[in-house]
């Protein structure tokens, strides 16, 4: 089977009232791997969240849809099922639940009653996708993200994905707070899901995540929109460059939008 | 019914069944006075939850006899569910309506001179030692009337004793199981732990007929000798009709430790009282204490560590849920005492709500009259996070599955803590069917 598209159109969100993506326009293929950039509170995990259906922000306008399938008409769990995938900036603590149950109950949510997956299977997968992000192997008897550190956050989140293997992810923010060798762990896991089954949009502040990770596409994100696209070569410019040449060219003063500006 | 209902139970009724049971005098006198007692004290008044017009009064209090039975396979299949049938090292009584039915112990128990024994025979077979401790420094008899009818009427419990020194391996589990729907129990337990031993406990209280109405008034009493540990499960389960008085105390010697892990399950009104008095310089008191509240359920739970020992710590976790139309009252109170320098109090109480109809408070108390101690506590009532419940969704989780993982979370303290996997696995079993 043929990757999945997901083709977000003339989206509006906003949150308790005030507009944060204000038309936006995105279409990502399987095989692809997108990459937003843009300066803080220009609207980019707002887009992350809105996509997978957050209870705090409100779609106004526009669509989302996956292989031509209404996600925004979806629970957030039918999101899940349907090949979506958001590894967050701040995931939840969630006292007294392991990692290992957590995960075990994703799994089997997704594969549907009557055909869960058996547990030594389960435990030699999530081993080894232990193994590969170099975690330790107490983390699967610990309670989900609970006293993890930062970057224990964020390797969960790729655990996750790969453990997961959904058809379209997006990661926001997820090189934050890593150090270079969490980085490049972290990289070598998103990069062994590269598959023309697997479409990719990574949300980062930083360049440096895109060293190790070569997009196909760069977006650039300001006043909730995108505002400038390219290929890989466009992220080059901007680590060299910064920001302030794409304001002067499009007449952008202030970047930011709404209430985080 | 009302309170003033006159008391069927007198001095005659007491007498006569404390010689049937063929108690030493210091008890029977310790019942009559108790009974006399009774008539004058009031209910106790438990804080926001108004209890006078709940049944203390009518239910049947003599079951009579009892015959044992030779076999775990003849017990009710739901008290059979909460046994162990693999360990190798069994020690358990079994009591209905209030009388030991069965009863195993290891040999090796009584090598190393423990006594577990039911607080009939114990009182028959070791009065002394039985009166050493019976309604001694933890609890009095004069409290309120609960106290006194709990003294006057004792029907059933359990006595252990573990010497100086002896560590007990394996956890001693009783199951207090009330078959007879209107039987009335008032059940002793006592644990004796003397200087640096060990031992483990683990009770459960069940009962299995829904509507008629019947009256539990239970106390234990824990008395924690220097640097001896005591672990103390207990999961109470009685069914809608039974109105539960519930009292544990713990008095804990110098270096002591003295932990609770209390699930307390009852579909019925309740009002528990755990009481830890850390009496010892550098004693220790972990208390962990969770529960559901459903229909129209009225409870009030008591958790206090009262610090007199300097270097004492005590920590209470109380965690809470709260569906339908359930009614509970949550007071923790540490007391630190003058004198008690460098001790440490913390206590948490997290109440969660499942329904708008229900009512859920949490207290958490403070009482420090010394300089030079740490004391921390914090509170909270709310729905479930829906952050959590975003991030779990967002995983393929169901609404509905998120919910429940996110409960058993919340309650797993408690349920981690018990020792043996039987009654872990019971305790999983009440919570699923409790919430859902």
């Amino acid at each position: 089977m043929a990757g999945s598209t997901l083709k977000i159109e003339g989206l509006h969100v906003e949150i308790d009232g005030s507009e944060i993506i204000k038309g936006l326009d995105l279409e990502i293929n399987g095989g692809e791997i997108h990459a937003i950039m843009g300066p803080n509170g220009t609207g980019k995990s707002t887009l992350a969240s809105a996509i997978m259906g957050h209870p705090r922000y409100e779609i106004t306008q526009g669509s989302v849809h996956l292989d031509g399938k209404d996600v925004l008409e979806m629970e957030v769990d039918e999101r899940a099922h349907a090949g979506m995938f958001l590894a967050m900036q701040y995931p939840s603590e969630i006292s007294g639940v392991t990692n290992s149950d957590f995960m075990r109950s994703a799994i089997n949510s997704n594969r549907g009653e009557g055909d869960e997956i058996s547990l030594m299977k389960f435990i030699r997968k999530m081993d080894s996708k232990m193994d590969e992000l170099e975690i330790d192997q107490s983390f699967s008897q610990r309670y989900l993200n609970e006293g993890f550190s930062g970057g224990e956050k964020k390797r969960n989140e790729i655990l996750q994905l790969l453990m997961l293997e959904p058809r379209i992810a997006i990661l926001d923010e997820i090189d934050s707070g890593l150090d270079i060798d969490a980085l490049k762990v972290v990289s070598k896991g998103i990069n062994s899901m590269k598959s023309p089954d697997f479409g990719c949009l990574i949300i980062t502040h930083y360049q440096r995540l895109l060293n190790y990770i070569t997009p196909d596409k760069v977006h650039v994100m300001m006043q909730g929109r995108i505002v400038k696209s390219g290929g890989a070569e466009l992220a080059q410019r901007l680590e060299e460059e910064g920001y302030d040449w794409i304001k002067e060219e499009l007449g952008i003063e202030d970047e930011k939008v709404g209430e985080q500006a | 019914m009302s309170v003033d209902t006159k008391w069927t139970y007198d001095e005659n009724y007491v007498r006569e069944y404390s010689q049937k049971r063929g108690e030493p005098e210091w008890l029977t006198e310790q019942r009559l006075t108790a009974i006399r007692l009774a008539d004058e004290l009031e209910l106790p008044k438990p804080e926001k939850t108004n209890i006078k017009t709940w049944n203390f009064t009518e239910f049947k209090h003599d079951s009579g006899e009892a015959a044992p039975i030779q076999s775990v396979d003849d017990l009710h299949e739901d008290v059979q569910a909460l046994i162990d049938r693999s360990t190798e090292e069994q020690n358990l009584i079994v009591f209905r309506d209030g009388k030991p039915i069965y009863r195993t112990e290891s040999d090796h128990l009584k090598e190393q001179g423990v006594l577990f024994l039911d607080i009939e025979t114990a009182a028959r077979e070791h009065s002394d030692l039985l009166k050493k401790y019976f309604m001694g420094s933890a609890v009095e008899v004069d409290e309120h009337r609960l106290t006194a009818l709990h003294v006057a009427l004792l029907n059933g419990g359990t006595f252990i004793y573990v010497p100086k020194n002896v560590t007990v391996e394996a956890p001693l589990q009783t199951i207090y199981w009330q078959e007879d729907p209107e039987a009335g129990l008032f059940n002793h337990v006592i644990v004796a732990a003397e200087d640096n031993s060990q031992v483990t406990y683990l009770e459960n209280y069940a009962s299995f007929n829904r509507e008629q109405s019947a009256v539990a008034n239970i106390i234990s009493e824990v008395y924690t000798g220097q640097n001896a540990k005591v672990s103390y499960g207990g999961v109470d389960h009685f069914e809608k009709g039974v109105t539960t008085y519930v009292n544990r105390r713990g008095y804990v010697e110098k270096d002591g430790y003295l932990e609770w892990a209390l699930g307390q399950m009852n579909e019925g009104n309740t009002v528990s009282d755990n009481t830890t008095v850390l009496q010892g310089d550098g004693s220790h008191a972990d208390t962990k204490a969770v529960s559901i509240g459903r229909e129209d359920q009225s409870q009030n739970f008591w958790t206090n560590i009262v610090h007199y020992g300097k270097h004492s710590t005590g920590h209470i976790l109380t965690h809470g849920v709260m569906k339908d139309k359930a009614s509970s009252i949550f007071n923790g109170v540490t007391k630190i005492k003058h004198g008690a320098t460098k001790a440490d109090g913390q206590q948490t109480e997290r109440v969660l709500m499942l329904s708008e109809r229900a009512r859920g408070d949490a207290n958490p108390i403070l009482l420090i009259d010394e300089d030079d101690v740490t004391a921390g506590h914090a509170a909270s009532v709310g729905r479930v996070d829906p952050m959590q419940m975003f991030y779990m969704m967002s995983r393929g989780i169901t609404r509905t599955e998120a919910e429940r993982l996110i409960i058993h979370g919340f309650l797993a303290p408690v349920v981690n803590e018990l020792p043996i996997q039987a009654v872990k696995e019971r305790l999983t079993e009440v919570i699923e069917r409790k919430v859902y």
